[in-house]
């Protein structure tokens, strides 16, 4: 895991994501399904299949049926959980691109146990970029960044499936 | 002149009531379509309940009856994890001499979230919208002849769903268009969503003069106004909505204008049959019809209860 500061490195989304694949390589058993938080995490969980040959069960998750911000921001647009096997005594490694306050991993969770009651979630994701808010840490991250509450760090795919981070100053919400 | 603004939309755009399918763009229908699909998966869950209307009071305000669409109303509200109230007003402060507004003013000190609303007079929906609190949010569940949106919307889900893109489609809404909220709903929805052809089909005394001008062929030949359509909707002949003598009989009616299973040959092979409900078997349409293969009739009722739920749901995520 490499430790940076803001604004000090140009994040190199396609070598983070190198990182990140041989760090969850360790965490996979035979058993275990990954499940991508749409939109960010679930491209990262369908190209870490296939780069490291995983034949495990995977899906994707989304937190919108369940986001404590539905009242003021609405429902967003975006895929719909997909999960093509047997939560219920499941080992989940969800995945998704970055962990911020937390808020989106509270929400996931809700929506996995709408389907069934695993036996065991742990989370790994690319970017740790600090600032949480809810008492969430991840079991692997690639990098860990601090960032200031102003910006906004996002996971973009582009049409050949290449990674690339955007990093932008957002309006207060 | 000042343009006057949709008062089912923020000044953002956003839905805050749902009073109609016409004035929805063609980006707004399809977002709606779009949440439902989210919601249609819901039912399939361990848990079918999701907590975006948690704590939030749904109050189904039935001026008139009915029995299928209150009933998929409170489910809906009830898989959103709303607490749900049902009033029938009909037989409560209105028959003792209570103004409209007034029972409005009533159920919002009890701190209603949304009113769903069902009422014989075309427009109340849209007087209750204008005088209620500003959080509180107004869908329309049937008003007089003029809309019944979810209705609307639960049709465009399912010929969506069964076929796909409307730029190629042909659909024809037959039967008693007169006293046809359903058919006004459907119409605007269609033609905003691009369908290539909207077909209006049905006697003289049941289809107003004016039809055309909604952008819809009209047809009073049955076998012509069917041939060749991929959709076909019926509608029920409302026998409570007629003064005077539009029709001979029900048994003529369904003579000239009754779907057959004869009948249904002449539109496409693959043609879907729907029907709003409640269905008068050998009225406007055959049992065989019915109950026959190219029936959607009642997944059509199954995707009412998620096409509600996404109304609802969005609805409540606006702001005024």
């Amino acid at each position: 895991m490499s430790t940076v500061n803001q604004g000090q490195i140009e994040l190199d989304a396609e070598s983070i994501y190198k990182e990140f694949c041989a760090g969850i390589k360790p965490l996979i058993k035979p058993n275990t399904a990954l499940v991508g938080v749409i939109s960010g995490g679930a491209w990262l969980v369908k190209r870490a299949v296939q780069d490291l040959s995983l034949s495990s069960p995977f899906g994707v998750i989304s937190s919108g049926l369940h986001r404590d911000d539905f009242a003021h921001r609405g429902l967003s647009d975006g895929g719909q959980t997909k999960l093509p096997f047997q939560v219920d005594g499941a080992d989940i490694l969800l995945i998704d691109d970055v962990l911020y306050t937390g808020r989106t991993i509270r929400a996931v969770l809700n929506e996995l146990y709408d389907f069934g009651r695993p036996s065991s979630v742990r989370l790994a994701v690319l970017v740790d970029r600090g600032g949480r808010e809810l008492p969430v840490q991840s079991d692997y991250s690639a990098v860990r960044l601090s960032l200031a509450p102003g910006r906004k760090l996002t996971l973009e795919q582009d049409a050949g499936g290449r990674f690339n981070f955007s990093l932008e100053s957002k309006s207060a919400t | 002149m000042q343009h006057k603004r949709n008062p089912q939309l923020n000044k953002n755009g956003e839905l805050i009531h749902l009073l109609s399918t016409e004035g929805l763009s063609k980006q707004l229908l399809t977002h709606i379509l779009d949440t439902a699909e989210n919601f249609v998966s819901v039912s399939d869950r361990e848990v079918k309940k999701v907590p975006l209307l948690r704590g939030k009071s749904v109050f189904n305000l039935f001026f008139e009856n009915s029995t299928r669409t209150r009933t998929t109303f409170e489910i809906a509200a009830k898989r959103l994890s709303a607490d749900v109230i049902n009033l029938d007003i009909a037989r409560s402060s209105t028959s003792k001499g209570e103004s409209l507004l007034d029972t409005i003013a009533n159920l919002s000190a009890m701190a209603a979230d949304i009113f769903v609303v069902r009422h014989s007079e075309s427009g109340a929906p849209y007087l209750i919208a204008q005088n209620t609190a500003p959080h509180v949010h107004v869908v329309n569940a049937g008003d007089g002849r003029h809309a019944h949106p979810t209705q609307g919307l639960l049709d465009m889900y399912t010929i969506r769903r069964y076929k796909g893109d409307f730029s190629n489609l042909c659909v024809a809404v037959v039967g008693d268009v007169l006293h046809s909220r359903v058919a006004r709903s459907d119409i605007h929805a269609l033609t905003t969503l691009g369908c290539a052809e909207v077909r209006v089909v049905g006697p003289k005394t049941l289809v107003p003069a004016d039809m055309a001008q909604m952008g819809v062929r009209v047809f009073n030949n049955f076998d012509e106004g069917i041939k060749d359509c991929d959709v076909v909707i019926m509608l029920r002949l409302q026998n409570e909505r007629m003064n005077g003598a539009l029709l001979p009989s029900s048994q003529e009616y369904f003579k000239g204008f009754g779907l057959t299973p004869q009948k249904l040959a002449l539109a496409k092979p693959d043609a879907i049959v729907m029907h709003p409900g409640p269905i008068n078997r050998g009225v406007e349409i055959d049992s065989a019809v019915v109950d026959g293969p190219q029936s959607v009739i009642l997944p059509q009722v199954t995707f009412g209860i998620a096409v509600r739920m996404a109304v609802m749901s969005i609805v409540a995520g606006n702001d005024a």
